[in-house]
């Protein structure tokens, strides 16, 4: 039988606090236990960033924690940044411009991407497409995301 | 067109999808995010070896292990439905062997499904995996086409006593004369390296049998859920009107969606046996082994060329891999099959002869991806013609110009067999030239060589075969529907719900299908609602496929609109008392055709249709939902063209080549959503810079596969990519309503090509020249001869 952990932590702002086994990943925890599943897995070792969620604040890849590790965390996934409205002016850019097509990995995307313009600076596209080099589309081609990215920069990001 | 089209003009404008909003939210829906009651998870012990017998299987530890409800072997599995072929009849001669769902015996490709562990979690089945023991035999591999076709290498199928599956040839005029008689003759030997898709959502299946009412409902990742029901039925022996297949949001695929695969029929098959849901998600080792591949092919090619550069003749030869079995329902013989018929198709050429060998092999097996056979035809043509300028001192813009099928010449009766109703290359060629601004970069490029750096130009043009139509599948007995459906129903609020047999994997052709329906009905687009990807309320059709969503969906959704519209007209015409060519619908509402002048909204329509009958004269039935569907008769294909531009840096010290710019110049004919279009051309031009720079499925000499994860097999980052710049020329399809043409895999077709002309003009001052795909920095040393 799986070792079991018990572990504490708040998931979009709401407290979860449950035994999980040790050996299972963030990822499978927040779309398996709790049913977040708006967080993908693309490739399960770190390349896609399609498993990317915010953990205290930064962004970290689900798929190479494990859901133990973030005892007493603070996580944000796609559904808690969308509903509080904190990425509503990158969707906005991204649902215009196209910078989407499958969707699959596009949460991943907006939470990278996010970080990127939360930082504040001046961006020109390479800083967008370095910034994004660790997140595979393989539908968009990217130009329309950095596209996207830049409008949602030059608007100051949120609405 | 212009009787239905007096409303709102959805159609031509780049209408953002609705569709995306949900997946910007987190709340999109694919496979792996449904579960079900009761539901247990799959996992695939698959061959280790290339090809090896099984002598025996133990599978009790397995079956001992916690969480596991069952182990079953392949010979179980396939006792459970009857085998399948991968044949296609308009190829006489193919021969191609049967196929079950796992390996039975003898497994023939690494990654071979050999037995499966149902569990009540995915990781309590991968467990399990482990525990279970094969005796293996390993046997001979047959790895190179070449070697596998040879009197003595090892026959993989017992049965069809060669690794031959197709031996055919295509030819016009006289090559051999032509080749005797030319002035210069350029030849070149190409490898093109295996690709496959990498959809970012692996491969995903849930299997629900009913055994209560003998009901098989499936939640699939695939492009094609009607081929599926049908598939689904017959190998199982259950009755079609009880499959149901749905496929909800994919997260990509690319043909690689597109096909059966044994391990998903084998998930089938346990929801019977278990009487419960199953559910296998592939994971991404599995995907590189099991996905389909594309691409192998190796081709000798010589052009011969008048003097003045007029392109006389093509000699063709390609040996192409395809695995141990061939893709069904399709067969893997489309690749092959395009390189045969539509290499140089842009060009007029007297004579032209091309032989194509598809061969077995112990590796995975190939099939269609994005752009079938293009990429190889094209990139051998062009290279070819580039060659040629660049022997006679010709311009590679005047060489094209000079030789591509004369305006005039149309239709065309191709080299390669088709006829080609309306081209537009001149036209292509014209408006690149001025996209990229080719004096000007030609003169950078001069200036730059002098500073030491190395920029490379190149182009590609391209003939493209899309929105297949009966000749090809039909004739073929392949059964694959060339026909597309489209259902519209006005709703009481006078809204519109359409469902259409096309599906969509983030194309966005559901919403290009409610751009059309909108203006067909005469209502806003945002009042009409498309779904797709469920059997069990759409209409039949192919779903997506050759790149004949919006081109032949289209066609069913703009007879399905008018028809609604007409009957609209016919209830209101009875309530208004007006002649129902008195009226007409426009924003929504019933206007006077004349003045324009409302008189009815559709909601009070569907009110009187639907509550108010009492109101209408007796006899009188209002219709407000209707089913059209379209087939495109008397097609094999609809030929589109166009042109692409590459703008790279070669650094010859370390071989490693920089994209800088990427430019296309595409005919769909009509747009009906430019932002998509582009958007569509983009992604596949991404996919071909792939193709050119980094993507290689690699098996050792052994027929061990070495690419098995994202770090090992490439694909193209952010950082990497260029921005890409597209230009359109716009030549309706004939004979069709909407005439539009096929988009998606276009920016495909061409993309490596240009990039493989751009590198060989880069490095040409170092008399270096590539013909292997793809040019990594170190087939790029080599060529420059820096290493051996
Ligand atoms: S699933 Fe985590 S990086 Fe790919
Ligand atoms: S939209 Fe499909 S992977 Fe990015």
């Amino acid at each position: 039988m799986d070792e079991m952990r018990h572990v504490t932590l708040t998931v979009n702002g709401e407290p979860v606090s449950r035994p999980v086994p040790v050996r299972l990943s963030l990822v499978d925890f927040l779309r398996g236990d709790l049913g977040l599943t708006g967080t993908h897995v693309g490739c399960e070792h770190g390349v896609c960033g399609a498993c990317t969620v915010r953990l205290d604040g930064r962004i970290v890849r689900g798929c190479l924690m494990l859901a133990v590790q973030a005892d007493g965390a603070a996580v944000e996934t796609i559904e808690g940044v969308s509903d509080s409205g904190e990425i509503n002016g990158l969707q906005d850019e991204f649902r215009n411009r196209n910078a989407l097509q499958c969707g699959f990995c596009t949460p991943g995307i907006l939470l990278t991407a996010n970080e990127l313009i939360r930082q504040g600076r001046v961006l020109t596209r390479e800083d967008v497409r370095e910034h994004l080099s660790g997140n595979v589309c393989r539908c968009t081609g990217y130009q329309a995301i950095v596209d996207a990215v830049m409008a949602a920069a030059s608007r100051g990001s949120t609405p | 067109m212009s009787e239905a089209r007096d409303s709102g003009a959805a159609i031509g404008r780049s209408v953002p999808r609705p569709r995306a909003d949900r997946l910007l939210a987190g709340q999109g829906r694919f496979t792996d995010d449904i579960s079900l009651p009761r539901m247990v998870h799959a996992a695939f012990l698959r061959s280790p070896h290339p090809h090896a017998r099984i002598r025996s299987i133990d599978v009790a530890a397995a079956a001992q292990a916690p969480g596991v409800v069952r182990v079953v072997t392949g010979a179980e599995i396939a006792a459970q439905c009857k085998p399948y072929a991968g044949l296609h009849q308009l190829f006489s001669g193919m021969r191609v062997p049967d196929q079950v769902p796992m390996a039975v015996d003898v497994a023939r490709w690494q990654g071979e499904p050999v037995a499966v562990v149902v569990a009540v979690s995915r990781a309590q089945a991968e467990d399990a995996v482990e525990l279970i023991a094969v005796d293996w035999e390993p046997l001979a591999s047959v790895v190179d086409p070449r070697a596998g076709a040879a009197p003595d290498a090892p026959v993989i199928h017992a049965a069809l006593g060669t690794n031959v599956a197709y031996d055919g040839t295509v030819a016009h005029g006289d090559i051999d004369a032509t080749l005797t008689a030319a002035a210069i003759i350029v030849e070149g030997d190409f490898t093109f390296g295996r690709h496959t898709g990498v959809c970012l959502e692996t491969r995903s299946i849930l299997a629900d049998y009913r055994a209560s009412d003998e009901t098989l409902t499936v939640y699939e990742s695939h492009q094609c859920p009607a081929q599926q029901q049908d598939i689904f039925a017959r190998l199982l022996g259950l009755a079609d009107n009880k499959v149901r297949v749905v496929c909800p949001d994919v997260g990509g695929a690319f043909g690689i969606k597109q096909q059966l695969y044994g391990d998903e029929l084998a998930v089938c098959i346990l929801s019977r046996l278990l009487r419960r849901p199953v559910k296998f998600v592939a994971d991404r080792l599995e995907s590189f082994t099991s996905d389909i591949h594309a691409r192998e092919h190796r081709v000798k090619a010589r052009l011969a060329v008048s003097a003045d550069g007029r392109l006389l003749g093509l000699d063709v030869d390609d040996w192409f891999g395809i695995g141990a079995y061939s893709q069904y329902p399709r067969s893997s013989i489309g690749e092959g099959s395009h390189v045969l018929r539509i290499t140089g198709a842009a060009y007029d050429l007297a004579a032209y002869r091309a032989r194509m060998r598809m061969v077995l092999q112990n590796k995975n097996m190939v099939g269609h991806y994005r752009s079938v056979g293009h990429p190889i035809a094209i990139a051998v043509a062009e290279t070819l013609i580039d060659d040629a300028a660049r022997k006679l001192g010709i311009d590679p813009v005047e060489i094209r110009r000079r030789n591509y099928i004369a305006e005039a010449g149309y239709p065309h009766a191709s080299h390669g067999g088709f006829v080609f109703e309306q081209l537009s290359l001149h036209a292509c060629l014209d408006k690149i030239v001025a996209l990229m601004d080719l004096p000007r970069l030609r003169r950078e490029q001069d200036e730059s060589r002098r500073k030491g750096v190395y920029l490379g130009i190149g182009l590609a043009s391209f003939v493209e075969l899309t929105g297949t139509g009966p000749d090809y599948y039909g004739k073929g007995e392949v059964r694959v529907s060339a026909q597309d459906g489209c259902m519209v129903k006005l709703e009481p609020s006078g809204k519109i719900r359409c469902f259409s047999s096309v599906t969509d994997q983030g194309q966005g052709v559901d919403t290009a299908i409610g751009q059309i329906v909108a203006d067909m009905v005469g209502v806003p687009f945002d009042d009409v609602a498309v779904f797709s990807g469920d059997t069990e309320v759409s209409p039949y059709g192919g779903g997506a496929w050759a790149s004949r969503g919006a081109s032949m969906g289209g066609e069913a959704a703009v007879r399905a609109g008018r028809a609604l519209r007409e009957n609209i007209l016919a209830v209101a015409g009875c309530v208004l008392q007006a002649r129902p060519d008195e009226l007409a619908i426009e924003q929504g509402a019933v206007v006077n055709a004349g003045d324009r002048r409302i008189r009815m909204t559709l909601a009070e329509v569907a009110r009187i249709g639907y509550f108010r009958q009492d109101l209408l004269p007796a006899g009188m039935q209002p219709e407000l939902s209707v089913v059209r569907h379209y087939v495109p008769h008397g097609r094999t294909f609809v030929a589109t063209n166009g042109i692409q531009g590459s703008l790279v840096e070669v650094d010859p010290d370390t071989g490693f080549i920089r994209l800088l710019r990427h430019f296309v110049v595409h005919d769909g004919g009509t747009m009906i959503n430019p932002m998509l279009v582009e958007e569509q051309i983009r992604g596949g031009v991404v996919q071909g810079l792939g193709a050119a720079l980094y993507e290689e499925i690699n098996y050792g000499t052994d027929g061990e596969l070495t690419t098995g994860t994202m770090a090992d097999y490439l694909v193209p980052m952010a950082f990497e990519m260029p921005d890409i710049d597209i230009g359109h020329v716009s030549v309706p399809l004939s004979g069709s309503e909407l005439g539009a043409k096929g988009v998606g895999e276009a920016g495909t077709a061409g993309a490596s090509a240009a990039v493989i002309n751009a590198v060989n003009d880069a490095l040409a001052p170092f008399d270096a020249h590539l013909t292997q795909l793809p040019m990594s920095p170190e087939r790029v040393l080599r060529a420059l001869r820096k290493i051996a």
